[in-house]
């Protein structure tokens, strides 16, 4: 009887543990556009890559029953990485006139939330349902997107962030004629991000709460350092020899208890150790939540979030910016060469726009300030990114040394797209992992 | 006739309740109801493209099933099945990733050595049982932590992509060693023809074999048993490495059948949901595989919610949790009243025997 009654409770506790992962993860959050601080305008000329002013062709016929396939890694709203796409497909559907629900979308695509689904089945559905066109937006999707392009071979897909487009890169699919890549030339922004931070510090400890490892993330952690060191010792008079810089990685873009590290948990270690900015790397927000928490019981903690121009909303006492993406302009593009039957596969790593950083027709990467920015590091800021902008400053030429003391550039070398896309250790002076341990 | 009415009464009333109220609950949150579950079953077993993915969900989570079906007759909780799972798809990826060979050779040393991780894996916590009384529900979640830690540890490290140190996954492996499928589809025949055989052994075993019987009296009195002749130990330990063979099977398809490579969630939840498949059928063999189908339908199913409806996709998990605890309510309430009944019968017969 006892057993039975023990057996029972032990359902019930399992059920409730089933609905509770069915709804745990979702905050619900409905989210307002771009007011998250203050707009940075960049004076200067643009340099390199940047974008041109794009707008739907007036005279463009855009079939009514035209739909985009949409495939985020994480939850839609998660106010990073996955929101930035799903804003973007908005955006794309705003400007050809079509209403939001030619925008198919499916979130938390990944093993852990979604492990009865694979990749290729929801590009199937996808396509199935209408969709002309099919973003897979996550580093992660790489086999899955490679094996449905290699599936349905009539259908124009783009894997952001992928490298299978690039003709001179290491991993390129040339029989995938279908299947694009677009990213951003998020270095800049991370290089602000460090900026900010180097600004700001008060106890020259610095932290960088790091997704998975892999060249992406080594090339904005890198970016983010190069930025600190640079206005460390250029505005704040500092010797950037001084500033510690320490990255943890966390494995995933997001939290996914037992299979990650809580990046809660990290950046408490990273508090707890004297660090005073966080700059986070990952898709979510976990950081900046605790930065705010420490900032509302007094204590002089700051984060620099991602991904996502709104970030900030989430804690802006603590925000000393965000390096964000602008996925519209360029998948707008994308869309209009499907609508036009002239889509031809490329590798795109789009630029700012540095005359307006955050104007989001042209530009691809941004920053907005944050409200805990202090006025006089907003101006420091402001030169330095003038300065990125003119070509004056430019962070990625040597002499600079990976982590093992060997030479990435040698003096007066300056980094191609091939050595900085493919970034394979972490900078001299930078403590944690460059690879696996 | 009757005594099929009274087995189908609990899986119908609470399905019906389900509907009822996943029904209210879409009503609430302004989506089409009928539409809603018309895009479940559209695409999951209603049309024709979905049912190969509906199958490939099936195939684990009756798998498992099976297994547990054994334990539970044995009078265990064997909640570690989850991490059973993960060892069984450890070990297929070992073999795939080490071993090279002819096709079919690697395969079925695969399946072989899934099979064994997942036996040395559920003989651990019934090792613990029969030897130290630790109780298997204790030291199987234990295990199925230290499973998915391992899991991620090979996956992060030593099996890591070059350059890479992601909980993303390994490198899939080759496409030679995947399960055979038929055509262009991702329908495995091989996974399936394991699944079937599986459940048609495991209720053969346990209705007509002496083992079966034996089985079921360790299950039912321990302890009379013993007293009995039966080597009550050899029998649990036999239970679970019966179950474990199963989830370790499990795994490999998982690993070799469908995501082709190893992911820290490459146990899918199945081995936990496959608990409530099994209680779900009364521990019956033949039937966890239709209500297996049934589980396997609404997760594959509920991602048309999101795709074509719009709703939230915590909104289809919210269904899928309402649908179990219904299921469980009501199956509860079922077994309460039967033996109540029971009791009562029992009590007029006593007295009437005097």
């Amino acid at each position: 009887m006892k057993g039975r009654r023990g057996a029972a409770l032990l359902i019930l506790l399992v059920a409730f543990a089933l609905i509770a992962a069915a709804c745990g993860d979702d905050d619900g959050g409905t989210t307002t556009a771009a007011d998250g601080g203050t707009a940075t305008t960049a004076a200067g000329t643009p340099t390199t890559a940047a974008g041109t002013a794009t707008t739907a062709a007036p005279d463009m016929m855009v079939p009514d029953d035209f739909q985009v396939g949409m495939i985020l890694v994480g939850p839609q709203n998660d106010r990073g990485w996955s929101q930035a796409h799903y804003e973007a497909g908005l955006y794309v559907m705003e400007k050809l006139g079509l209403p939001e629900a030619n925008l198919i979308v499916l979130d938390k695509v990944n093993t852990a939330d979604r492990p009865e689904t694979t990749l290729p089945d929801v590009v199937a559905d996808m396509i199935d349902q209408g969709a002309d066109v099919i973003f897979a937006t996550s580093d992660d999707m790489r086999d899955g997107i490679e094996q449905a392009a290699g599936q349905f071979p009539d259908v124009p897909m783009i894997w952001s962030s992928g490298d299978s487009a690039w003709v001179d890169g290491k991993a390129y699919k040339a029989d995938l004629s279908n299947l694009g890549n677009i990213m951003g030339r998020m270095y800049y922004g991370k290089a602000i991000a460090g900026c900010a931070a180097a600004l700001t510090t008060q106890t020259g400890n610095l932290t960088y709460l790091g997704p998975l490892i892999n060249d992406e993330t080594r090339r904005l952690v890198n970016s983010v350092y190069l930025g600190a060191r640079y206005c460390y010792e250029n505005y704040a008079g500092g010797d950037p020899d001084d500033l510690s810089f320490e990255v943890k990685w966390i494995g995933f873009w997001f939290n996914i208890p037992g299979f990650t590290l809580d990046p809660t948990q990290v950046t408490n270690e990273f508090l707890a150790a004297g660090s005073d900015v966080v700059v986070s790397g990952i898709d979510t927000t976990e950081a900046l939540v605790r930065a705010g928490q420490e900032q509302d019981a007094g204590n002089a903690i700051w984060a620099v979030p991602y991904d996502y121009e709104d970030a900030c909303a989430e804690a802006p006492e603590a925000c000393l910016g965000v390096p964000y993406f602008h996925w519209g302009p360029e998948y707008l593009k994308v869309a209009e060469d499907v609508i036009a039957g002239s889509y031809t596969r490329d590798f795109v790593w789009a630029g700012p726009d540095w005359g307006d950083l955050n104007n989001r027709d042209t530009t691809a990467i941004g920053w907005y300030d944050g409200d805990a920015l202090a006025a006089d590091a907003a101006g420091s800021l402001a030169e330095f990114i003038a300065g990125l902008a003119s070509g004056e400053i430019d962070l990625w030429v040597g002499p600079l040394n990976n982590q093992d003391g060997s030479v990435w550039l040698g003096d007066g070398e300056k980094a191609t797209d091939f050595q900085l896309w493919y970034t394979e250790q972490l900078l001299e002076g930078i403590v944690g992992a460059s690879a696996a341990e | 006739m009757n005594d099929l009415v009274r087995r189908l009464r609990v899986p119908v009333v609470s399905v019906v309740l389900a509907l009822a109220a996943t029904w209210l609950l879409l009503v609430v949150v302004d989506a089409p109801p009928l539409d809603a579950l018309w895009q479940i079953w559209n695409g999951s077993l209603g049309r024709l493209s979905k049912i190969p993915d509906t199958l490939i969900a099936w195939v684990p989570l009756t798998l498992a099933a099976a297994g547990l079906i054994v334990t539970f007759q044995a009078g265990m909780w064997n909640i570690g099945v989850e991490g059973q799972i993960v060892m069984g798809a450890i070990g297929a990826a070992f073999v795939v990733r080490e071993l090279s060979g002819p096709p079919a050779v690697v395969i079925v040393a695969a399946f072989v050595v899934g099979a064994l991780f997942g036996i040395f894996w559920a003989l651990i916590p019934g090792y613990l049982r029969t030897r130290f009384g630790v109780h298997e529900i204790f030291s199987g979640v234990a295990l199925v932590f230290v499973a998915s830690a391992i899991a991620v540890y090979l996956i992060i490290g030593p099996w890591s992509r070059t350059g890479v140190a992601s909980t993303s996954g390994t490198d899939l492996f080759e496409e030679r060693y995947w399960l055979p499928t038929v055509g262009a589809d991702e329908y495995s025949w091989l996974a399936i023809l394991v699944a079937v055989a599986a459940v048609v052994a495991i209720a053969v075993l346990m209705r007509g074999t002496r083992y079966g019987l034996r089985l079921k009296a360790v299950g039912k009195n321990h302890h009379s048993a013993f007293l009995m002749g039966i080597p009550t130990n050899a029998y649990m330990l036999s239970a679970f490495a019966m179950c474990g063979a199963l989830a370790g099977i499990a795994g490999t398809v998982q690993a070799l059948g469908f995501h082709h490579k190893l992911v820290p969630s490459i146990s899918g939840n199945y081995g936990f949901l496959a608990i409530l498949v099994v209680l779900l059928a009364g521990f019956r063999a033949l039937w966890t595989a239709p209500i297996a189908l049934f589980f396997a339908a609404m997760l594959v199913g509920s991602t048309q919610l999101s795709l074509r409806l719009g709703i939230d996709s915590s909104l289809a998990g919210v269904i899928q949790g309402m649908l179990v605890l219904f299921i469980l309510v009501v199956g509860a309430w079922q077994a309460q009243r039967t033996r109540r009944l029971a009791r009562r019968a029992e009590t007029a017969t006593t007295a009437g025997g005097g």
